[in-house]
């Protein structure tokens, strides 16, 4: 039986089909996630704990910001370290209610502020097709796992981009939804106005299919909503009729050989029958300067409850300041600490016009723009990121080009729309993401692109697991196997 | 000292804790002197996480509120993040409402309501120590109990002159929502707070003064205190050519006394900015019908229809719309009483002095109005009124059988006239004593007859009696 899964396992579609015996199933990926040397798991589970439904038992990996009851839940911060929440998240709660177990918490940058998973408070994860490289972030770990076959797919959250630029440069499918689609019920807040929750997956009908279970209106998230129809899994084999609009191509931070590969998945879509055209969104370039106002702004306030008075460490010398001041100072790494600056300082009176609403504005005018775009075409694609993974410790040192990672990804959250990247090819050995965007509540139409142009693309080169950093990437044509189970990952694996 | 060179500018900022079955935020109960920290849940503590949703009851409380001081109920009002840290504000800020409040522009009696809107109480912090306050306590411990209950802030224009003004206000205000049943209304235990902001002016002065803003008085004859003392200091402070700070002051019930807190303490920069976490309040057409359904008759209207319609003193209306139950009584009794017994303002009078020091009773409306009647035709004395009043009161009853019971019955005109001979030919001393001029000697007569029928007859007409046999 075991070693039936190991050979099928790298679709989660394939094992909730065959439905195989979920106890073994857990064991086998509880296995290989407690065997993890990425760094992606923070924490893998016992036992598998969920009802018997449509998931068949096949586990699900956490981003470590979702709450779990009893679980340590700490959104990568040693802020949080040993707190296990009294409660769980209700896309926790769906999810093992459709029948799929949590195999663990995985690894991401603090609070989920960062672009390259360097910002944990629990050390960096390594990126699957090069040890020497960044997976993305901030859902690194949960796009690790799920890229090195520890995990048969996973959760993330996504604010600027941090489900899809992870997704993409680790070659795997991440999909934000319509803000609104998943509760944010039990995920730790970053920036409420524009977190959400999606699936990380190998192919996109994974994504569908997780996605399902996960979207719904829930009465404990004011701002959740019920999707206008229910998520549907892909099958469009064509493009026909399909107006794509192309938006970034023309940027100067995009690395050429990342233009190339989208290129050419731009050129297989018209193959499929879409039209393809270049679309402007006028204020999308403003995109990042609202989001690092807009973003900490909200975190300032969603982060001043780690004061150590009603949970996770404390530490003090005595008196009430000293408490606030210290718990803090010790908790929060430097990234989260600028943030709560910044966001601070924008709030502050006198400069919240300047700042926060100003950048408001912006965002509304991006959502105009994709309004108008969405006029002319029926779905917008761009590349996910400028680049593709880059070394750890590259961008720690600069911020702003850290910052920059999410040039593509940030505009659609700051319009509340939907958005999916898929992996389009490799670059220099590295997985280059393309990222099909639609407007709100057009989670079919993009999935159903995407899936498409999936099949067109036929992308499976997997990630090679336990070569250690210098034996470097996988060529595209030399993927180990055609189900693309990562060679050598369980401990059963020959040579172990 | 010149008699009243300066004119106090007074207006007061009111925080009510609504009497929903739950918090403002989450699905907790609500409770006073419970077992601390035994009402409280993942939202109200503000774990990581997890998010407030508004509660509907509170909304429908606050929406009444809004329309019973005729405010204009914002189409959409928005929550807002008022951003501190506090150990008592589990989530380092506190949802409130601010540039859009549920409603504005609003009238109570003569006082202009500036606006009106919603938010969640902090937790209580207790301080062990002797100062009783977080500075230079020994420890302090916070329980979350209070921390999520609705709140509705009420604020007025400075429309009052006086600390009396202040003070009246302040019960009109009380009287009402008393009467809505939104609140407990309670001011020792903190369901009401009145925060009075005062400052003066010379007089005939159109510009205002720096205000002073005087908290935690938790009675209103501590307010009207409390503004007094701070309008004397005031006035003092420019008599002796100095200025009026900007400053909170804190007042101490057990000393009567306001201490300034140092200002630059409070000199917080909240950083309001909309709460993303909800959507904003649009109250329905069919939401501001209910609320305006559950509206009873106010206390202001009631003391003005009883006034105009049963012609009572203002006083007595007043009283009567101020404690609702005085005036349900009082009318209740005065409908039972249907042809001719009782007097209403007989009726009334016997409500505001016999019942009104009372918190509960036991008794009637229409055995209240048989009794009146009774009284109003001599079947029953004054003073064997109020006894058979009393024992309704405690056990409710039939007037006439407690009469009957009790033997409290008027002495008949016969009886009567037998005991004043009586009693005439024993005091026969006093008798001289009267018809030689000395006026005052009759009481011994009546005291005897009263004696002598154990307070049932009516001292007037035994006096009468008296002279007519003389």
């Amino acid at each position: 039986m075991l070693e039936d899964l190991r050979q099928l396992a790298s679709h989660a579609l394939d094992l909730v089909v065959r439905q195989p015996q979920a106890r073994e199933l857990f064991e086998l990926y509880r296995e290989r996630a407690a065997a993890d040397d990425l760094n992606a798991f923070l924490w893998v589970a016992d036992e598998p704990e969920a009802d018997e439904g449509p998931l068949a038992g096949v586990p699900v990996a956490v981003k470590d910001l979702f709450c779990v009851e009893g679980v340590p839940s700490m959104a990568g911060s040693r802020i949080l370290e040993g707190y296990r929440p009294p409660y769980s998240s209700t896309a926790v709660r769906r999810l093992r209610r459709a029948g799929a177990p949590v195999l663990g918490k995985t690894n991401q940058d603090e609070f989920a502020m960062g672009s390259s998973n360097e910002n944990s408070g629990f050390g960096p994860v390594q990126n699957p097709w090069d040890r020497s490289r960044v997976p993305g972030g901030s859902s690194g770990g949960s796009a690790a796992a799920v890229a090195a076959g520890l995990a048969p797919w996973a959760i993330g959250t996504d604010t600027g981009g941090s489900i899809r630029q992870p997704a993409s440069l680790c070659g795997i499918v991440g999909m934000k939804p319509t803000y609104g689609a998943v509760s944010r019920y039990g995920m730790i807040a970053f920036a409420s106005s524009l977190d959400q929750c999606g699936p990380l997956t190998r192919d996109v009908t994974d994504a569908a299919l997780l996605l399902r279970h996960l979207v719904g209106r829930d009465p404990c998230d004011s701002t959740s909503l019920e999707l206008p129809e229910e998520v549907r899994l892909p099958s469009a084999e064509r493009l026909d009729g399909l107006r794509v609009g192309v938006w970034g191509l023309g940027e100067e931070g995009l690395a050429p050989e990342v233009a190339e590969v989208v290129r050419a998945a731009l050129g297989l879509a018209e193959g499929l029958g879409a039209s393809v055209e270049e679309v402007e969104l006028p204020h999308a370039g403003h995109g990042i300067a609202a989001y690092y106002v807009i973003a900490p702004a909200e975190a300032s306030a969603n982060l001043a409850r780690y004061d150590g008075v009603r949970y996770g460490p404390r530490r003090t010398d005595g008196d009430l300041l000293s408490l606030y001041e210290e718990t803090r100072a010790e908790g929060f790494g430097a990234e989260v600490k600028r943030r709560i600056m910044l966001g601070t300082y924008a709030l502050s009176s006198g400069y919240y016009e300047a700042y926060y609403g100003r950048a408001q504005r912006v965002r509304t005018k991006i959502a105009d723009d994709f309004r108008a775009a969405f006029e002319r075409v029926d779905v917008i694609m761009t590349p996910t990121s400028p680049t593709v993974a880059f070394e750890l410790g590259e961008r720690t040192q600069d911020p702003l080009a850290m910052y920059l990672s999410d040039y593509f990804t940030v505009p659609m959250p700051l319009a509340g729309i939907p958005a999916v990247s898929i992996p389009c090819g490799l670059a220099g050995g590295l997985p280059v993401g393309l990222q099909v965007a639609g407007p709100a509540f057009s989670e079919n139409r993009i999935l159903d692109t995407a899936y498409a142009l999936e099949q067109a693309i036929g992308f499976e080169g997997v990630p090679v697991v336990d070569a250690g950093p210098s034996a470097g990437r996988l060529p595209r044509d030399a993927g180990p196997n055609a189900e693309g189970l990562p060679r050598d990952a369980g401990p059963d694996a020959p040579g172990r | 000292m010149e008699v009243r060179e300066y004119e106090p500018v007074i207006g007061v900022e009111v925080h009510v804790q609504l009497s929903t079955r739950t918090k403002m935020f989450c699905g907790c109960a609500l409770s006073f002197g419970d077992e601390p920290n035994t009402h409280t849940c993942p939202v109200c503590l503000g774990h990581p996480g997890t998010l407030p949703v508004t509660n509907a009851e509170a909304v429908h409380y606050a929406l009444m509120i809004a329309l019973a001081l005729e405010c204009e109920v914002a189409p959409r009002s928005i929550f807002h993040r008022k951003n501190y840290f506090y150990p008592d504000l589990p989530k380092g800020y506190q949802i409130s409402q601010y540039d859009i409040p549920l409603a504005r522009n609003g009238r109570l009696g003569d006082v202009r309501i500036h606006r009106v809107h919603l938010e969640e109480d902090a937790a209580k912090l207790v301080h062990a120590g002797a100062s009783g306050r977080i500075h230079g306590a020994e420890a302090s411990v916070v329980d979350f109990n209070r921390g999520g209950t609705p709140l509705v802030e009420i604020v007025t224009e400075p429309d009052l002159r006086s600390a009396h003004e202040a003070a009246e206000f302040g019960r009109l205000l009380q009287a009402t929502l008393r009467s809505m049943g939104v609140s407990d209304v309670n001011m020792e235990e903190g369901s009401l707070r009145v925060d009075a902001n005062v400052s003066i002016r010379p007089a005939g002065e159109a510009n205002f003064g720096t205000k002073a803003e005087l908290k935690n008085m938790n009675s209103f004859r501590f307010l009207e205190r409390g503004i007094e003392a701070e309008i004397e200091r005031q006035e003092a402070t420019l008599h002796d050519g100095g200025e009026v700070e900007q400053d909170t002051l804190h007042f101490d019930p057990r000393s009567g006394s306001l201490t300034a807190l140092r200002s630059k303490e409070y000199a917080h920069d909240y950083r309001y900015f909309p709460e993303p976490d909800l959507v904003p309040l649009a109250p329905t057409e069919e939401m501001l019908a209910r609320a305006r359904a559950a509206l009873p008759e106010l206390p202001a209207a009631r003391a003005e229809r009883l006034t105009r319609e049963h012609d009572l003193p203002a006083e007595t209306a007043r009283l009567f719309a101020f404690r609702g139950e005085l005036g349900d009584l009082y009318e209740a009794a005065a409908a039972a009483e249907g042809d001719g017994g009782a007097d209403p303002k007989a009726l009334a009078n016997w409500v505001k002095n016999e019942l009104a020091g009372r918190e509960e009773w036991k008794l009637e409306p229409a055995a209240l109005a048989r009794l009146v009647g009774m009284v109003g035709e001599r079947l029953v004395s004054q003073s064997a009124a109020k006894e058979v009043l009393a024992v309704m009161a405690e056990r409710g009853g039939d007037p006439e059988a407690i009469v009957d019971e009790r033997g409290l019955g008027s002495a008949g005109e016969d009886e009567l006239a037998t005991i004043v001979e009586r009693a005439m030919a024993e005091q026969a001393d006093a008798v001289e004593k009267v018809r030689a001029g000395n006026d005052k000697a009759i009481g011994a007569i009546v005291g005897a007859v009263m004696r002598e029928t154990k307070g049932r007859a009516d001292g007037g007409e035994v006096q009468r009696m008296v002279r007519e046999r003389l």
